[in-house]
């Protein structure tokens, strides 16, 4: 990574500043980012507005390549673009799936085709990704996945199921493992693309325990997909694949529901359980476990500055990503099991006026707080990884 | 591993270039046995002195080379990948902190230099009991025409069989016992009044219990601020003390895998299993966070950040309950094996309890932290 000059940045810094008050609408000014796939399938005029308007201009992959729209910078000036978006109150429409998992690896395994068909339309935020990954029986066993790729010639004949499709029903694409060779478990496995809309795709949601329906079944029959859609070589699917979970891994890592940071849970201590004579929480129990998680979360922030830190120096910080994903996921849910536990009987309910929005959310995170150390590789298959990949213990 | 300029990475190389040859852990155990008076080998100290460790925060007007506590936290955690027994800390790190904080010219002039040299050991007294409280101080110090004098206790004296001079917290007669009654003065070793008592501890380092009945002492600096010069010193020994705490928890980790990927029970290598493995696997989850927070925390002392106290607290409650884990997990995969006095587990897993009860253990860092954040 080039390392760019202080006053570079600075001129730049003000272009994207000047940018973004010319160009925000002022009614989306601290609004939370709609980044979750049902507000992006559903956006409001002005959400349309800003998305169209970071599309064009490619700041919302800032350091992809020009010839595919996007702006070809460098990360310094990435990270201008974050802080001034933070900074006016606003934030990046451009994401999901495409951006955080696809884009990166089309880029490294894409022919010049790919690259040109698919790309742009990432940049734009026109088209949102689905990843046809776990099967019934291939959760954190993926490499057992039996949905299967016929060769027929001119095209592919997908057959097969896959689960636990995030987003599906709201997704234009898909990429989407399949098994080209029956005999051969790690080299039967080929990766190809396919838009929502071809006939034999079929998505139905799937009720969680928390209420909500942001994961699907994805019915295949006899899905019909060119052979220009395989990426990378037939049967050459798993290491791509790896590439893909890496890459899912390292945003999951970073990443906490913006619900969970938009509660304190000091400030939902000091009001449900009140405060001492001092002034501290009354319960020192649970002032003691509050602290402990709110100090694994600093420390989680400064491990995540340092990977950063790390990666712009040119260290290899991917095997971090497991470890990251594990320890984000663990402070994530004690976190979210002691809100409720400051909530008392009013960290119980489900739906209805006894009960606070705020106090709501609190309940639905909990619940869906036992999804990340699951999803993504269970919290068991990134201990594997760490143990053989980066510790080298044996099999 | 932080950004390190070139030559914080030429420091780090030196330092684990002269620990794997001239002090691996054979060296600590050789001492040990020795029946060392101080308990550290002074030519080991010498060779240290010599490269200029001492020195690492000292002014270079004062002969060190100001390089920083970032340089000094790389020579410590290197220290404790085998535990070498140095009054590093102590006196190159504590004192020399204390009193580049809080001397007058004179007293720098005196002695900085020396305590760089390596020629002059100098250590903090502070603690008087159990509990790590260094605002309850019962020592006195009564002024004279002359001077002032000391008298009263000091306990766990790190260094103190050797030091040439102590670092002495003790509450001038204001009339209050408020923290701004404490101050910090500067007592020779040899000084009439002053006995030493050795402390044996399971570490088998050198530790004293000091007593004072009218020492004469000198205050450092122009008085006033003594408390605050205590309260900052003690944030860089905890700091410093944590990334000795990282480099041995690093350390007893890897000695730990190592076992694993040899031993063999029912036809295996046990690090084939599962139950081993995830074990090791969340360990170096908490090895790789330890180190964020202590690389921070150093960070903090050396841009003297106003948020210094609070990561200081944070690292050393995280690398305290890392170093416990780790420690713990070497004897229980080691097995009977690790249970032996021939074997090094058992030494790591002693100076890592000394370690977490010196400046603070994890429950006070926390409790600290929740304090100076508002919970």
């Amino acid at each position: 990574m080039e390392h760019v000059g202080a006053a570079d940045l600075s001129d730049f810094r003000e272009e994207v500043g000047r940018w973004i008050s010319d160009n925000f609408p002022v009614s989306l000014k601290n609004m939370a980012n709609p980044m979750s796939r049902e507000a992006m399938a559903f956006p409001t005029e002005d959400q349309e507005i800003w998305r169209k308007a970071m599309g064009a201009k490619g700041w919302g992959t800032p350091t992809w390549p020009t010839a595919y729209g996007a702006a070809g910078l460098t990360r310094d000036h990435a990270r201008v673009i974050q802080q001034e978006l933070l900074r006016a109150g606003a934030y990046n429409p451009i994401g999901g799936m495409g951006v955080m998992m696809f884009g990166p690896t089309l880029l490294e395994y894409g022919t010049a085709a790919q690259k040109a068909q698919h790309l742009p339309p990432i940049v734009r935020g026109d088209f949102q990704w689905c990843q046809g990954f776990s099967e019934p029986g291939a959760g954190s066993d993926l490499v057992s996945l039996q949905t299967r790729a016929d060769d027929k010639g001119d095209h592919f004949l997908v057959n097969g199921q896959k689960t636990w499709t995030s987003g599906a029903q709201w997704a234009e694409w898909c990429f989407c493992l399949v098994r080209t060779n029956p005999h051969d478990k790690y080299n039967g496995i080929s990766l190809v693309l396919f838009p929502m809309s071809t006939p034999g795709v079929e998505a139905r949601p799937i009720k969680l325990i928390n209420g909500n329906s942001s994961f699907c079944e994805l019915f295949l029959t006899d899905v019909k997909v060119s052979k220009d859609q395989l990426v990378g070589s037939l049967n050459g699917g798993w290491a791509i694949a790896k590439r893909l979970l890496q890459h899912e891994r390292t945003a999951l890592a970073g990443s906490t529901t913006t619900a969970v940071e938009a509660y304190s849970l000091r400030e939902l201590a000091r009001k449900y359980v009140g405060t001492d004579a001092g002034g501290r929480i009354a319960n020192p129990d649970l002032r003691a476990r509050i602290v402990a998680n709110e100090m694994e979360g600093r420390i989680f922030k400064q491990t995540a500055l340092r990977a950063t830190a790390e990666a712009k120096e040119g260290g290899d910080v991917s095997a971090l990503s497991s470890m990251m994903k594990n320890a984000n996921t663990r402070q994530m849910q004690q976190r979210t099991e002691l809100a409720i536990e400051i909530l008392g009987h009013q960290g119980i309910g489900w739906e209805g006026d006894s009960f606070s929005e705020t106090e709501l959310t609190v309940v639905r995170d909990f619940l869906y707080g036992k999804a990340p150390s699951i999803y993504g590789g269970s919290q068991e298959v990134q201990y594997n990884i760490i143990s053989k990949r980066i510790l080298g213990l044996p099999s | 591993m932080a950004i390190l300029s070139e030559e914080q990475s030429m420091l780090r190389e030196a330092a684990r270039g002269w620990v794997d040859v001239r002090s691996p852990i054979t060296a600590f155990r050789k001492m040990r046995d020795s029946g060392n008076r101080l308990h550290f080998d002074t030519d080991s100290w010498k060779e240290q002195a010599a490269l200029g460790w001492a020195g690492v925060i000292i002014p270079e007007a004062y002969g060190g080379s100001d390089f920083g506590f970032l340089s000094m936290g790389l020579v410590l955690e290197e220290l404790g990948r085998t535990l070498v027994a140095s009054p590093l800390l102590a006196s190159g790190l504590v004192a020399a902190s204390a009193i580049t904080l809080g001397g007058d010219e004179a007293q720098k002039q005196e002695w900085l230099p020396a305590i760089a040299e390596g020629t002059a050991i100098a250590t903090l007294a502070f603690e008087e009991g159990a509990a790590h409280v260094p605002e309850k101080v019962a020592t006195t110090a009564s002024g004279t025409q002359v001077g002032f004098k000391i008298s009263g206790k000091k306990h766990f004296v790190v260094e103190g069989l050797a030091a040439d001079v102590f670092i002495v917290s003790a509450r001038v007669p204001d009339g209050s016992d408020t923290d701004q009654a404490i101050e910090l003065f500067l007592v020779r070793g040899d000084a009439p009044g002053l006995t030493r008592q050795e402390l044996k501890t399971m570490d088998s380092r050198g530790y004293a219990s000091l007593e004072f009945h009218d020492v004469e002492g000198q205050r450092l600096g122009s008085g006033g601020n003594g408390w605050s010069i205590l309260a900052t010193t003690l944030d860089r020994a905890r700091a410093g003390l944590a990334a000795e705490m990282l480099g041995s928890a690093t350390q007893a980790f890897y000695l730990t895998m190592d076992y694993l990927k040899t031993r063999v029970q029912f036809d295996s290598l046990i690090g084939s299993f599962q139950a081993l493995q995830h074990r090791a696997a969340r360990m170096f989850m908490e090895l790789e966070l330890a180190r964020s927070a202590v690389e921070a925390a150093l960070q903090a002392v050396e841009n003297g950040a106003s948020d210094m106290p609070e990561l200081v607290s944070l690292a050393k409650a995280k690398v305290g309950e890392t170093l416990q884990l780790v420690t713990n997990e070497m004897i229980q995969m080691h097995g009977g094996i690790g249970m032996t006095d021939e074997h090094d587990a058992g030494l790591f897993l002693k100076r890592a309890r000394v370690c977490e009860a010196m400046y603070g253990n994890q429950s006070y860092h926390r409790n600290r932290y929740a304090d100076i954040l508002g919970y």
